[in-house]
């Protein structure tokens, strides 16, 4: 078991607060994902569940059991740090039962623990090893062993991913996805990036300056982003935005469209513009066009759509998928 | 041509490393020649350069004193204020270094004030007390006063060391469910042993040399090494071969220790500041 509840949970770092008034509910087996902007408080508030920074109020509940005051080794959670945090001194088999030895369970027991750890993780060569004769990746499994020997109520990632270049990352995205298949454990997981957002969690967290901007499905954030803010933090290549005469046909404030919803036609269409950059990925070509008094807008078009540099082009929405906003940035529906 | 350059300046360096070394040297170098002289030979002038190395000094300083007594006592006092040290400054460096406060550099920098006080100004004070409380010429009262006087040093050593370790690890090892102390003593001391390893040396060495205290709170029974050698430098005169055969008797276990760990201590003191 293990849900986790927060209950209006304050953190303030001398005077400045850095998380606000944030209550959650994350069910047992869930894999939620925590993202948001560089500063926005998701580590601290991954670390406040964990007990490694206390809340300055509010309540963290685990399985319905109040721990706001326990430390950090009595909550059962595990945790996978970002710069991994292996011992430097242990082998990888120390390092994977050091949860174990901690835990007073006897060698054997914990031998079969780590050795079954060992083979799901393909590190059953490496036990001997020291972790700086490991590999980026390598590491990350270590430290994802130490977590998993302990059957944790729940695993705490933080950015795991970021100090592995982008094709380990993208394995390991999908190993981590396939770990929590197999285990049905509760995932927390932090990341900056909204692809691993998008693609890992059951559930995200989008924050914001140390508020919840919004709770729920990849999808649901995707088709109904709650404001502004989500609906340009979702979304890769991320959403344009226009105001003014464009946004007052649609009386809103500010209207979104998402660069794969907008159409490109060298005849016609509501704005017209100049084709910025063209970045051609292969399947898919992404038109960054400078349109008349608004800001850069961004068209995704398939790989073989053949627009230069300088091309004079027209823009149109698509118009059902168009995202309306008010004056303070809520979405209106 | 460049090859020479460098060569040149290889022998200059060279040459010159000797000249300071055995400059630094010479004053141990001198003591250990004229401890093997007669003691006519001691005072000669112009001095001679080789001794007539007689053994004569060594057995008298024996016969005349017990080195031995002098010497475990001085094993005592170093050794035992240095594990007392480290195991407070252990505790209060980590406290220190990885939940540090506004606070932390003014306690630092208080701590290592008291250093700067004249010994002699409290002489008399910690003699009194001392005397009241039975501590007089005991060697846990020389245990303790030398584990007050080095714990700042060996708090800043243990601080500058365990500031190189990730706050991440430790944090790894709470999360794995480790209480304090075993944080500090499966992960904090074994990542951290060339750093405590470099201070122990250290103040084991501060702790032998220091003479102060030891010569003045000590009469007979406590007393180390070197009250030893002062006790040499008495009212009829000096008398240099003995003195000096005293004092290579002193000088010669922690001149060993020194020596068999200098890799370590030079790795200590210079960790961190060479990557």
């Amino acid at each position: 078991m293990g849900s986790i509840a927060l209950e209006h949970v304050n953190k303030a770092f001398g005077g400045h607060q850095v998380i606000s008034d944030v209550s959650l509910e994350i069910e047992d087996g869930a894999f939620v994902v925590f993202v948001g902007p560089s500063g926005c408080g998701k580590s601290t508030l991954l670390r406040l569940i964990a007990g490694l920074e206390d809340t300055t109020s509010g309540a963290i509940l685990l399985d319905g059991v109040d721990v706001t005051d326990q430390g950090p080794a009595h909550r059962g959670l595990a945790m996978v740090f970002q710069s991994y945090a292996l011992y430097p001194h242990m082998t990888v088999r120390q390092n994977i039962a050091f949860p174990l030895k901690m835990a007073n369970i006897e060698k054997p027991v914990a031998d079969k623990k780590v050795d079954a750890a060992a083979r799901v993780l393909n590190l059953t060569d490496y036990l001997d090893r020291k972790p700086r004769q490991l590999s980026g990746g390598q590491r990350q499994r270590v430290a994802i062993g130490r977590a998993i020997v302990r059957e944790p109520k729940a695993f705490l990632f933080d950015e795991p991913l970021s100090n592995l270049d982008a094709a380990l990352r993208v394995n390991m995205r999908i190993e981590i996805t396939e770990l929590h298949q197999q285990l049905k454990t509760t995932m927390v997981y932090v990341t900056h990036d909204q692809v691993e957002s998008m693609t890992m969690a059951d559930k995200i967290v989008v924050l914001n300056a140390g508020q919840v901007e919004q709770f729920g499905s990849p999808m649901d954030l995707y088709k109904t982003p709650a404001n502004k803010f989500v609906a340009g933090f979702i979304g890769s290549p991320k959403m344009n935005f226009l105001a003014g005469a464009a946004a007052d046909k649609y009386s809103a404030t500010t209207i979104g469209i998402r660069p794969e919803h907008m159409r490109i036609s060298r005849e016609s269409g509501d704005w017209p513009g100049r084709v910025g950059v063209a970045e051609h990925l292969g399947s898919d070509t992404f038109l960054h066009v400078h349109v008349d008094g608004a800001e850069l807008q961004t068209v995704r078009t398939e790989g073989d759509k053949d627009f230069a540099p300088g091309d004079q082009v027209w823009l149109s929405p698509d118009p059902s998928r168009i995202y309306r906003f008010d004056r303070g940035g809520l979405a209106l529906r | 041509m460049a090859r020479e350059v460098t060569l040149q300046r290889k022998l200059t360096f060279t040459a010159l490393a000797w000249l300071v070394a055995f400059l630094l040297f010479f004053p141990i170098l001198w003591t250990i020649l004229t401890s093997f002289k007669t003691e006519a030979e001691a005072i000669a002038s112009p001095p001679t350069i080789i001794p007539t190395w007689t053994l004569e000094n060594y057995f008298e300083v024996q016969a005349r004193s017990d080195y031995f007594r002098h010497f475990f006592n001085s094993v005592w006092i170093s050794v035992g204020s240095t594990l007392i040290a480290l195991l407070i400054g252990i505790p209060s460096a980590w406290a220190m270094a990885f939940t540090p406060t506004k606070r932390t550099k003014d306690v630092l920098m208080w701590m290592l004030s008291t250093k700067m006080m004249p010994a002699v100004g409290v002489l008399v004070p910690m003699y009194l007390i001392f005397r009241d409380t039975g501590l007089l010429d005991t060697v846990w009262g020389l245990v303790i006063i030398l584990t007050l006087i080095n714990l700042p040093i060996v708090i800043w050593m243990l601080y500058t060391y365990f500031r190189e370790i990730p706050v991440d690890i430790l944090e790894a090892a709470r999360m794995d469910g480790a209480i304090l102390w075993k944080e500090l003593i499966f992960v904090l001391v074994p990542m951290a042993v060339p750093g405590i390893a470099s201070t122990l040396l250290l103040n084991i060495i501060l702790a032998w040399n220091e003479a102060f205290w030891t010569i003045n709170l000590t009469a007979s029974k406590a007393a180390p090494l070197t009250a030893f050698i002062s006790s040499f430098s008495s009212p009829q005169g000096l008398f240099w071969a003995k003195l000096s055969a005293a004092s290579t008797l002193a000088i010669a276990p922690i001149l060993v220790l020194g020596w068999l760990s200098q890799r370590q201590l030079v790795r200590g003191l210079t960790f961190g500041a060479v990557k």
